[in-house]
């Protein structure tokens, strides 16, 4: 499964239900204000666990738009929209957390 | 593969119809098909007619309008809720004139429809992706 979060940690526990509920084959993309849980310093331990395993993506354009790019934890792959839609492709079902 | 899109919120709110769009070209542009994008609750404010965003801003509506999204009889597969669109005074001609009410503001390239088209993207679709607030 594919999870998107869209929204900042700091802003809703979106990011925190889906840590709670995501299964060891799913992978999630961060996009919009969701970027910002990309940023080391506001990254979560459960968050950090499953980037060092890979599966913690976020959309290039919005970490750029808000000027975290030199922030964002190493073992975040950034994507394009190409990328996103890969992702829809390979994971199968797609959760969005709004 | 075929997709669709659901979406949520209005233009110009925060970026859910700006990342939809984008999703939705990136798809198109990789050769996937986009079966219908279903505009769905604050969504169904994306096919205003009559938005006139400043020269310098991206049209919100004109952009999924020229996406041109059609099914095989040429119908418009970018689909609005008929509940959610009424509630916001959202009618194309038909329900303008079912209502009594002297004008419209659908885009031609959108159409009012059920929420069972909402199911059926689903159903159709290899994968339905949700943008939203």
């Amino acid at each position: 499964m594919l999870h998107t979060v869209n929204k900042s940690s700091f802003e809703r526990n979106s990011l925190q239900s889906c840590l709670n509920t995501i299964d060891d084959s799913s992978v999630i993309l961060l996009i919009e204000d969701g970027v910002i849980s990309a940023a080391k310093n506001t990254k979560s331990p459960m968050l950090a666990d499953l980037a060092a395993q890979g599966r913690v993506f976020a959309l290039q354009g919005d970490v750029e738009a808000r000027g975290i790019s030199s922030k964002v934890a190493d073992n975040i792959k950034l994507v394009d929209y190409a990328g996103f839609v890969d992702l829809v492709v390979e994971h199968g079902t797609a959760v969005s957390w709004l | 593969m075929k997709i669709s899109i659901q979406i949520n919120e209005g233009p110009y709110q925060h970026q859910a119809s700006d990342t939809a769009y984008q999703f939705a070209k990136a798809a198109i542009a990789k050769g996937h098909e986009i079966f219908r994008v279903f505009f769905y609750h604050d969504g169904v404010d994306n096919a205003s007619r009559f938005t006139i965003p400043p020269q310098d801003d991206r049209n919100v509506v004109n952009q999924w309008a020229e996406l041109d999204i059609k099914n095989a009889d040429g119908e418009p597969e970018l689909v609005v809720c008929v509940a959610a669109a009424l509630r916001r005074g959202m009618l194309d001609e038909g329900e303008a004139s079912k209502n009594g009410i002297d004008g419209n503001n659908i885009h031609p390239a959108f159409r009012i429809s059920g929420l069972g088209q909402l199911i059926e993207a689903g159903i159709q679709s290899d994968r339905l992706v949700v943008f939203g607030d």
